[in-house]
Parts: structure tokens; C-alpha cells; sequence
């Protein structure tokens, strides 16, 4: 069997929510490893048997945590060459790019990012990724050794099966010049509502709001249905909304049962990150804009009129 | 400080639908308007505000495309950049992350740096590779997703952002850092600023120049390749209607339908 392993990030003691998807697919394709870095490491490395993984490789030394990616370049370097999996996956993540990247020029090898499939082919694997405005490219890595891939988030689907993986505990060896950064504090700007990401329910906001005091009335609708607020990254680079709330391609994807857009105009990089939400609500004045070919329902009207009139609809229950 | 911004030129977001062209299975950037990436504007703005407020900094603009690369060269320089490298050469066409970062990396240690700067991600290849390969390939940390930064003593302390918040980070020089889109305005050139540029300086560097084999780049050094171009699949077409006033009620009767009320 194909040996795949998995560059898992940790949150709050858990491997990455991605990183439980990745290996979940791993295990259909072949037999997966988790490779884990950091103070957390052990503990992550039983849920990671939960999800599918067989092995977890672990070095839960803290110099992860606080010095990024070029110290976890060094120890997963150091592995790939001695070890050579068939694939290592990733989550198209800024933490999970910038050890990729490092790794595979440091290894001399290619690697696709922004993947949403992988399939067996033969010994190979083939690798789906968004190209273009109307295409996927099927694509396979071509150099010989580890081929690197980095999936995004929620193109699988996490399944528990209640394992367990063997553990490992390496010490790797982590160059002087591989700390020069240092993480000296971290500042939480949002107050965590219903996790965005796994919400039922999402109702986002764009530029059509016209003004940051206009997402009252996101905030106002996202509570009463007891879902979260998102936004566009036109707000977020304007200032109005925190980047943790940005959907789409460079920010959080999400799939809830139903998503409603409103003042979006649905860019492709928007749509990258809430086309596969169940339900798919639009309100746009533009009866042009491309949010409208992904909606079930399209109002074409001023968000600003329809908003509270909606919020009295859902209040009244 | 000598700073380096690594720029591209993008078919303009702003006018162009992305397509792939089905024959040479690469962008379609022939016959389109293309522009400064709107991402690298942004890193650029950093990048003159730091030497603004240094007052001893040169700001030097690196692309690496076509001979009409130097387009977006010349908007950089418009903008404040002082002078401009354009890395061009037959022999780096089709080239993937790597061998662009392997061609970037080769100009850069022949032009000399103390801080690179370069967008997170580019507008058209999108991929976020090529910041940490260059990096990587100089032997020089690199920071990611950097919404403000100050340079004392040798030293760069910076905000990355991150899913709830930021992270304070520093480092010591040499370094390269990714900022963050919408963490600057890019200022609009000026009449002055684009007269200018025209006189500003544009070195051009072929392969050749920087010792790279034709075969380790550009189409043949590919480590990747595409077997087949796919349709997107399209969400089923739903209902679209005009807002005569009932709008708000329509969404209500789907939500409760939903079982949402
Ligand atoms: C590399 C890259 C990554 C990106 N990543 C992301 C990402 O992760 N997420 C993301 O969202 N974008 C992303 N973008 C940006 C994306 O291309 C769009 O620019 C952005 O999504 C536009 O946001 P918007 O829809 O709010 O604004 P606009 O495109 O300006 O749309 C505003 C819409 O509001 C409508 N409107 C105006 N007034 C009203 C009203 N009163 N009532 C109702 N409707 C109204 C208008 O008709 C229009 O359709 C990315 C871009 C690049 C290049
Ligand atoms: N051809 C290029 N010339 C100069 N800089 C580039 C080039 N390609 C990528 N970069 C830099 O790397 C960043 C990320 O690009 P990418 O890896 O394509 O997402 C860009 O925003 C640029 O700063």
C-alpha cells in the first residue's frame, strides 16, 4: 500500500480540522501517517487514530510552536529523505504553505496547491485543482521521489472509525538559523461566536452594505437564526470586518445547510470557499451578478430594505 | 537597506475572465489587458512606506515574465520604486512555483538585498508557493501574511495575521516577508511619478546571466503536468426573482422549509 502522510497543524490539542479530513482521504488511498510538531503533539496524535491515521510521527518539542515553519522544515526534511512516502499532504493553509514551500525547494520537488480531489491512478495519483474561471485541471506530479500536494479544506470529509496509530517520538535536528523567528504574543481580535466554519447557518455581508454600521443588520439576522457572520474580503480589506470572518479562497470555507449572501457579488474566489453550502440565498441589486447562477433563491433588490424586513420574518418565527 | 520587491504582471482581474487554453493548457495571457497584480501593489506600498520612513533605503522592483513585463516594471516605478530588474528569457516560459522561485533567487543573490518583500499570493497563479521557495533558496527566513511591520536596529517586528487575530512576530534582517491584501492602500501614481519612471533604470537578466540550464526551468523542468482540462460543475440554476416587496417573505417560506425557522 502507498505510504501517505499527513503535515498535521494543531489547534487547541487537536489536529487541525482539515488535517482529520486529509487523513481520513489517506487512509482510502493507502496507508496514512500523521506527522505531528509541537507542545501538543502526543495528544494530538490519538485523535489522529480516530480519523484514520495508522502511524503518527511526533516531536512535541515546543521550538515548533514558537519559531514557525523553518524549524518544522528541517525535522520533516530530514524525514521525507530517509523514509520517501509516495505523497505528503497539506491543508492550503498560510502555516501548512510556508513549510511546504520551504520543503519543496529544499527537496528539489514539484507540488500542486489549492487541490479539491486526489484519485489513485495506477501507482500515481491524479490531483483536481481549480483553474481558471470555468476549468479543473486533472494533474499529476511528474518528478520522481515524494510528490507534495495542498488540499483545501473541506474537499473531504473527516470519518471517524474509532482506530488507533502507532507513535513514533522522533527528536529531530533543528538547525540555529531555523530560530531566528520568534512568535513573542498572540492577540485575539474576535470574541468566538458559533464557529464559522461549522456553522448551520452562515449569513455573510459584501461591499453592497455600503458602510461597516450596515453589518449590524448581518449580526442582527446571523443571531436570530443562530448562525455566523461572514464576509467578503472586499470588507475585510476595507476594514469593516475581522479577517477570521472572510469566506472564500484565501479565508475560511464553509458548507452549512444554507448560506446567505447578501451585497455579494460572488467573485470566483468568494464562491471558492461556500459553493458546496447546501442552500444558497443571494441578495443583490444587480440582477447581473454572478452570486445569482449559484443561488437556489435570488432576490434581486437593496439588501439594506430586505434585511430588516427578514429579521422581523425569522423573529416572528 | 537595500529592499527588493518581487512584482508580476496579471491579466487585469478587473476585465478578464481567467480561461485556460485548452492547446498549451496554460493561462491565457496573449491578447489580454495585463496589469501590475493588485496584490503586489500592495506589498510595493509597504515597501516605499518602510523606505519612507527609513530615509536611507533604495526600493528595487524584480519580475520575472515576457519583454512586456516591463509594463508592470514601469507602473512599480511610477508608484516610488527607484529602479527595476525584469528577468525574461524564452527558456522560462510554462516555468512552475520552483523554477520561477530558482530564477528569482538567482537575479536576487546577483542584485544584492537586506529585505525582500513579495504579495501572499498572486491574483492569477494563486498557488503561495513561491514567497517561502525563494526564501528558502537564498537561506533566509520568511514571514508570511503580514498586515504591518517596522524595521529598528537589524531587526523587523510585525503583525502576521491569523485565523482570530495576529501574532507578533520579529526577526533579524536578512528576511522576506508576504503581506497581506488590504493591509495597504497603493498609492495612485502621479504625472510626476509616471514621467519619471521612464527614466528610471531596468536591468534585464536572461539565463545566461544567472547560470541557470535551460532544462531545470521553463516548460521542460515542469514537475508537474496537466492530463486533462474539466468543466467546473455548476450548481443547478434556482429561482431568481425581482423584489416587489414580498422578497424578505420568499427568503422566510425557503428558511422555514429548511426547517431553519
Ligand atoms: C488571490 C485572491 C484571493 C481572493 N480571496 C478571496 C476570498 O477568500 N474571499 C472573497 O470574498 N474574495 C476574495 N477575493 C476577492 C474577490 O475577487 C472579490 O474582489 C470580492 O469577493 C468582492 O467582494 P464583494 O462581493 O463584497 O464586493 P463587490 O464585488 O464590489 O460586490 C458588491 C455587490 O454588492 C451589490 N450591491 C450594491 N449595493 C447593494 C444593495 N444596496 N443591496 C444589495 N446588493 C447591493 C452589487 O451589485 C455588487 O454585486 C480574492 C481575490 C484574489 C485576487
Ligand atoms: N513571475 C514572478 N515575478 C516576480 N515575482 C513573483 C512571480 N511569481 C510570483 N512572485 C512573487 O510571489 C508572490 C506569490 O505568488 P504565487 O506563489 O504565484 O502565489 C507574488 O505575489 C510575487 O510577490
Amino acid at each position: 500500500m502507498a505510504a501517505i502522510w499527513v503535515y498535521s497543524e494543531i489547534t487547541a490539542g487537536r489536529p487541525a480540522p482539515v488535517a482529520l479530513e486529509l487523513m481520513s482521504k489517506a487512509a482510502e488511498l493507502g496507508e496514512a501517517t500523521v506527522v505531528l510538531f509541537g507542545k501538543d503533539a502526543a495528544a494530538a496524535a490519538t485523535v489522529a487514530g480516530q480519523f484514520g491515521a495508522a502511524h503518527a510521527v511526533i516531536d512535541p518539542r515546543e521550538e515548533y510552536d514558537t519559531h514557525l515553519a523553518p524549524a518544522a522544515v528541517d525535522t520533516l526534511a530530514a524525514l521525507i529523505r530517509e523514509r520517501q512516502p509516495a505523497l505528503l499532504l497539506f491543508a492550503t493553509s498560510y502555516d501548512s504553505r510556508d513549510v511546504a514551500s520551504r520543503l519543496a525547494a529544499r527537496l528539489d520537488c514539484g507540488v500542486i496547491s489549492n487541490a479539491t480531489g486526489l484519485e489513485a491512478d495506477g501507482d500515481g495519483f491524479r490531483v483536481l485543482t481549480p483553474w481558471g474561471a470555468t476549468t479543473v485541471a486533472v494533474c499529476e506530479l511528474t518528478a520522481p521521489g515524494t510528490k507534495f500536494v495542498l488540499v483545501r479544506p473541506k474537499a473531504f470529509t473527516a470519518v471517524e472509525n474509532g482506530g488507533t496509530c502507532t507513535v513514533e517520538e522522533v527528536s529531530g535536528q533543528i538547525d540555529a538559523a531555523s530560530t531566528a523567528i520568534k512568535v513573542t504574543d498572540t492577540v485575539e481580535e474576535i470574541a468566538q461566536g458559533p464557529v464559522l466554519s461549522d456553522s448551520k447557518v452562515v449569513v455573510s455581508g459584501g461591499r453592497g452594505l455600503g458602510n461597516a454600521d450596515n453589518f449590524g443588520l448581518i449580526e442582527e439576522l446571523a443571531a436570530a437564526l443562530g448562525g455566523a457572520v461572514g464576509a467578503s474580503r472586499a470588507v475585510v480589506d476595507a476594514g469593516w470586518r475581522p479577517y477570521g470572518e472572510q469566506v472564500g479562497q484565501t479565508g475560511v470555507t464553509v458548507k452549512p445547510d444554507v448560506y446567505i449572501a447578501c451585497g455579494i457579488s460572488g467573485a470566483i474566489q468568494h464562491l471558492a470557499g461556500m459553493k458546496g453550502s447546501k442552500t444558497i440565498i443571494a441578495i443583490n441589486k444587480d440582477p447581473e451578478a454572478p452570486i445569482f447562477k449559484n443561488a437556489d433563491l435570488g432576490i434581486v433588490g437593496d439588501a439594506l430594505k430586505i434585511l430588516p424586513q427578514l429579521i422581523g420574518e425569522v423573529k416572528k418565527g | 537597506m537595500r529592499i527588493l520587491v518581487c512584482v508580476k504582471q496579471v491579466p487585469d482581474p478587473n476585465t478578464v475572465i481567467y480561461q485556460i487554453d485548452p492547446q498549451s493548457k496554460r493561462l491565457v495571457r496573449d491578447g489580454v489587458a495585463n496589469v501590475l497584480d493588485p496584490g503586489a501593489e500592495v506589498a510595493l506600498e509597504a515597501a516605499l512606506q518602510l523606505a519612507e520612513n527609513d530615509g536611507n533605503s533604495t526600493v528595487t522592483v524584480v519580475t520575472m515574465g515576457p519583454e512586456d513585463a516591463e509594463d508592470a516594471l514601469r507602473r512599480a516605478l511610477a508608484m516610488g520604486a527607484d529602479d527595476g530588474v525584469l528577468i525574461t528569457d524564452d527558456g522560462l516560459a510554462g516555468s512552475d512555483t520552483l523554477s520561477t522561485a530558482k530564477a528569482l533567487a538567482a537575479t536576487i543573490k546577483e542584485v544584492g538585498f537586506d529585505l525582500i518583500f513579495c504579495a501572499t499570493e498572486s491574483t492569477d497563479g494563486y498557488s503561495g508557493m513561491v514567497p517561502g521557495m525563494v526564501a528558502e533558496l537564498l537561506g533566509i527566513p520568511h514571514l508570511s501574511f503580514i498586515r504591518s511591520l517596522e524595521v529598528a536596529n537589524g531587526v523587523l517586528t510585525g503583525q502576521r495575521v491569523v485565523a482570530l487575530g495576529y501574532q507578533t512576530v520579529e526577526c533579524p534582517l536578512p528576511l522576506l516577508v508576504a503581506i497581506a491584501s488590504g493591509s495597504h492602500e497603493p498609492r495612485y501614481p502621479a504625472l510626476k511619478g509616471i514621467m519619471a519612471a521612464k527614466r528610471k533604470k531596468v536591468e534585464e537578466y536572461s539565463l545566461d546571466d544567472l547560470g541557470l540550464a535551460a532544462d531545470s526551468v521553463g516548460e521542460s523542468g515542469a514537475r508537474e503536468r496537466v492530463l486533462e482540462l474539466r468543466p467546473v460543475e455548476e450548481r443547478q440554476a434556482g429561482v431568481i426573482v425581482e423584489d416587489d416587496g414580498t422578497g424578505a417573505a420568499q427568503i422566510a417560506a425557503l428558511l422555514r422549509q429548511r426547517g431553519i425557522i
